[in-house]
């Protein structure tokens, strides 16, 4: 019996907190049986900061806060054929969308940057002033998720998505049997 | 919401100060409703007229004299665009801001009253002269482009006349001196038809043709409720305003209820843009409006009638009000009516303040009882549990005329009129691009040929009926009937010619149900905002043909879990054109081929960081430097 060729995955997290990644490791043990299935090319998780070859599925953490996060994925889109969503903040923005509220200003990144840096009660900042080494990337005047940047072809709801909706989903994918979820894998109450 | 943001978004710069209110004064306007928290509408716009605003202080004393919370005065006071919370100019211009007002020259016209009065629309002079804004439909459009100056309605607006009455304003005439210099000595229906021409191009055997007096009602009283009712039922008449519900039913349903009080409301808020019908009747048949109103009580055994009057007729309320009162003098309302003891029904004009949504009966309702416009759950229906808990009948304008018409001469002569399954008459409001706008009362079930061949408008490319919230047809639609089961309307249609850009009416349409979502529930607080953005981005030539099936979708969701008419309408303008212009949609339509979004623009999204950076962007920007 030929084993069929393995399937390449890359994932990237964006605007997350990594936990959508530490949800990936929650595969626990079947990360060995998953590992039977794919290489993975680049990620955190193999310290790949380049695709070596084109990909079969990219999975993405966060949204899109600045412009760096923009630039991973366009090439994550330009270099995978399947682009997943994984994780509330890459299917809506999530927690960093806060900042989207700041609406009734007329310099609302201004303000948050303010916020953030200067005038904050919490803040200590002695030099009084916002980051801005050319190293930092410029953030982007609102927080996007994912499928406003690029053409997402699956979201994995959950914050962080647990192990085994990951690995159902992964698993169903790389066998073509995905149908969409389970009523029970996504209900959260 | 959109126009929420944008509002509230700039900071108010209007340095025009808060009038100081007097206490007494406030708590007179109070007392002279009764300090009835009901009549929350009537006192709000009494303050509105006098103060030009409604002041903290105001909202405070409002709530003392009528016992509810500040923040419950405050919320019906917010919810009207009639009423503001800031200062408005002493004398309020409102631009009619309609599709076809757009296509009459409102651009121009608005130039010239910014130009004249100094001010940008959505401003008030910093002496607290003028202010300038614009509004949706009032209900001119045969006469478009039209303004409401305070309670006085100019039409048919040019550049020149707009400028002469800008010019007339500022040099400190009032806007009645601009209808005539003897405005105070003419009659209210002379008022009215100085201000606005009834337009009816054809009129009918049922309402606009000659109408004896009373008629209706003398038959009436020498009969039954049951026999009223089987009458009603038997001419096959359905409501007017829209929804087609059979009006004798709806009658019978409310007499049924067990209740110690029953209501008859006349819905006379038509804010569907395109509909103009209403204000004919209201105009030249306010007594058998009335008359109508009246049977229904004698019917379903009510004493106190509403007339719900939009707040953009205001200019009509004189001429109701004296109908009203003459009917009282004559012995035709109030009590014992025309002699018959215990025959008692009395009739208040209760006017809106600008908002689409009161034309919803349970919003109507809503509104007639003090609240914010909103609707209510149903069931129960009105004629369950309506008006303050009682069962309440919730009529259209002309379908209270025809029933006043159909006792007179009978079922059987108004079944006879019309097609199966649509009976009588209709008045249709016609205008945009065709030769003859105005009304046309026709029996059910002509061709839109037949009416365009009539009207003037056989180069339409395009035909809006039942407005905004109704169909929008092509050409090859044309042959459908106006009837209930094919193509319903309440009464606007509206011409559009092969130059007018489909998805421009449409994404204009989309912003009028934006405006007009009263924001009660999410779907169609959020999605039509939604609707809109993917409109605009057809429109931008940046959508996919996955943006398609995402509009109906979209359009699926929102009507399928709206909670009153709006919401499950709103979607039509999309969803008709999509269907019955498939071609538009495509020719702006290109697939994406790598999969990159084009609707972001990432120069845009960094710009404001590159500012506050001081820099170029390292991965987006070249380096002009080398």
């Amino acid at each position: 019996m030929s084993e069929l060729p393995k399937a390449r995955i890359a994932t990237a997290s964006l605007a997350g907190c990594f936990g959508c990644h530490m949800a990936i490791l929650d595969i626990d043990e079947r990360l060995i049986e998953l590992m039977k299935l794919v290489d993975v090319d680049r990620s955190p998780l193999t310290d790949k900061k380049r695709f070596t070859q084109r990909c079969d599925i990219g999975i993405i953490e966060g949204g899109c806060c600045n412009e760096e996060n923009v630039h991973v994925l366009h090439d994550f889109r330009r270099n995978c054929d399947v682009l997943i969503a994984l994780g509330q903040c890459a299917i809506m923005g999530g927690l960093p969308a806060m900042r989207n509220a700041i609406m009734h200003s007329d310099a609302p990144l201004r303000e948050c940057l303010d916020e953030a840096y200067i005038t904050g009660r919490y803040i200590r900042n002695t030099t009084h002033n916002v980051p801005n080494d050319p190293a930092l990337p410029l953030l982007l005047d609102e927080v996007y998720p994912c499928s406003q940047v690029v053409e997402i072809d699956y979201q994995i709801p959950g914050c962080a998505p647990g192990g085994d909706i990951i690995f159902d989903t992964l698993s169903r994918l790389l066998t073509g049997k995905f149908q969409g979820f389970e009523r029970e894998m996504i209900r959260f109450d | 919401m959109e126009n929420g943001r944008s509002s509230s978004g700039k900071k108010d710069t209007s340095v025009c100060e808060i009038p100081s209110v007097a206490a007494g004064e406030i708590a007179a306007i109070c007392k002279t409703h009764g300090n009835d928290k009901h009549r929350m509408l009537d006192i709000l716009r009494d303050v509105q007229d006098r103060y030009r605003c409604i002041s903290p202080s105001a909202l405070n004393r409002i709530a003392e004299a009528t016992g509810l919370t500040r923040i419950e005065v405050e919320g019906v006071a917010s919810f009207y665009s009639f009423l503001s919370l800031t200062p408005r100019g002493r004398i309020s211009i409102r631009l009619c801001d309609d599709i076809v007002d757009r296509y009459t020259g409102l651009e121009a016209v608005t130039s010239v009253f910014e130009e004249v009065l100094g001010i940008r629309v959505g401003e008030t002079s910093p002496d607290g002269a003028f202010s300038l804004e614009y509004t949706p439909c009032i209900g001119m459009c045969d006469q478009a482009p039209a303004a409401m100056i305070n309670d006085v309605v100019l039409t048919k607006l040019t550049v020149e006349t707009a400028r002469h009455f800008a010019k007339t304003l500022k040099s400190g005439q009032s806007p009645e001196d601009l209808i005539s210099d003897r405005f105070a000595s003419l009659t209210p229906h002379e008022r009215a038809t100085r201000m606005v021409d009834n337009n009816v191009r054809h009129a009918g055997d049922v309402l606009l043709g000659p109408v004896p007096e009373e008629a209706g009602l003398n038959h009436a009283i020498g009969m039954t409720p049951t026999q009223i009712f089987t009458a009603i039922e038997e001419s096959g008449l359905r409501g007017c305003g829209g929804a087609g519900f059979t009006t004798g039913r709806k009658w019978r349903f409310a007499a049924s209820e067990r209740a110690e009080q029953r209501f008859v409301i006349c819905n006379a808020d038509e804010g569907e843009p395109g509909t103009f019908k209403d204000r004919v009747l209201l105009t030249e048949r306010p007594q058998l409006i009335i008359e109508g109103m009246t049977i229904a009580a004698r019917a379903i055994g009510a004493s106190e009638g509403i007339l719900y009057l939009r707040g953009e007729y205001v200019y009509l309320r004189e001429l109701l009000e004296q109908a009203l009162e003459e009917r009282r003098r004559r012995g035709l309302l109030g009590e014992n009516i025309l002699g018959i003891r215990g025959f008692n029904f009395d009739v208040r004009l209760q006017l809106g303040a600008g908002a689409y949504i009161c034309g919803e009966e349970g919003a109507l309702i809503s509104s007639c009882e003090g609240l914010p416009g909103e609707p209510k759950t149903r069931p129960p229906f009105p004629v369950n549990r309506g008006y303050l808990g009682f069962p309440t009948v919730v009529n259209n304008v002309e379908t209270f005329c025809h029933a006043a018409r159909i006792l007179d001469r009978g079922a059987r002569w108004f079944r006879d009129i019309g097609t199966e399954g649509s009976h009588g008459t209709k008045l249709f409001s016609i205008c945009g691009d065709c030769l003859n706008p105005g009304i046309y009362e026709l029996p059910y079930g002509h061709t839109v040929w037949e009416i365009l061949e009539r009207v003037g408008g056989e180069d339409a490319a395009a035909v809006q009926v039942g407005g905004p919230s109704g169909t929008m047809i092509a050409r090859d639609s044309f042959h459908r009937k106006l009837t209930f089961d094919d193509l319903a309307t309440g009464g606007a249609i509206i011409v559009f010619n092969g130059k007018r850009n489909i998805l421009e009416i449409v994404e204009y349409y989309m912003s009028f149900f934006v405006h007009e979502s009263c924001g009660y529930c999410t779907p169609c607080r959020v999605g039509n905002v939604f609707l809109q953005k993917a409109i605009r981005k057809f429109r931008k030539g940046l959508a996919n043909p996955e943006d398609i099936e995402y509009l109906k979708d979209l359009s699926g969701t929102i009507i399928e879990t709206s909670r009153c008419g709006l919401g499950m309408t709103s979607p039509n303008p999309v969803l008709t054109t999509l269907q019955n212009f498939p071609l538009v949609y495509a020719a702006v339509t290109k697939p994406n081929k790598d999969g990159i979004r084009d609707t972001f623009n990432i120069q845009s999204a960094i710009d404001g960081a590159r500012k506050i950076a001081k820099r170029r962007s390292y991965i987006f920007d070249r380096d002009f430097t080398q």
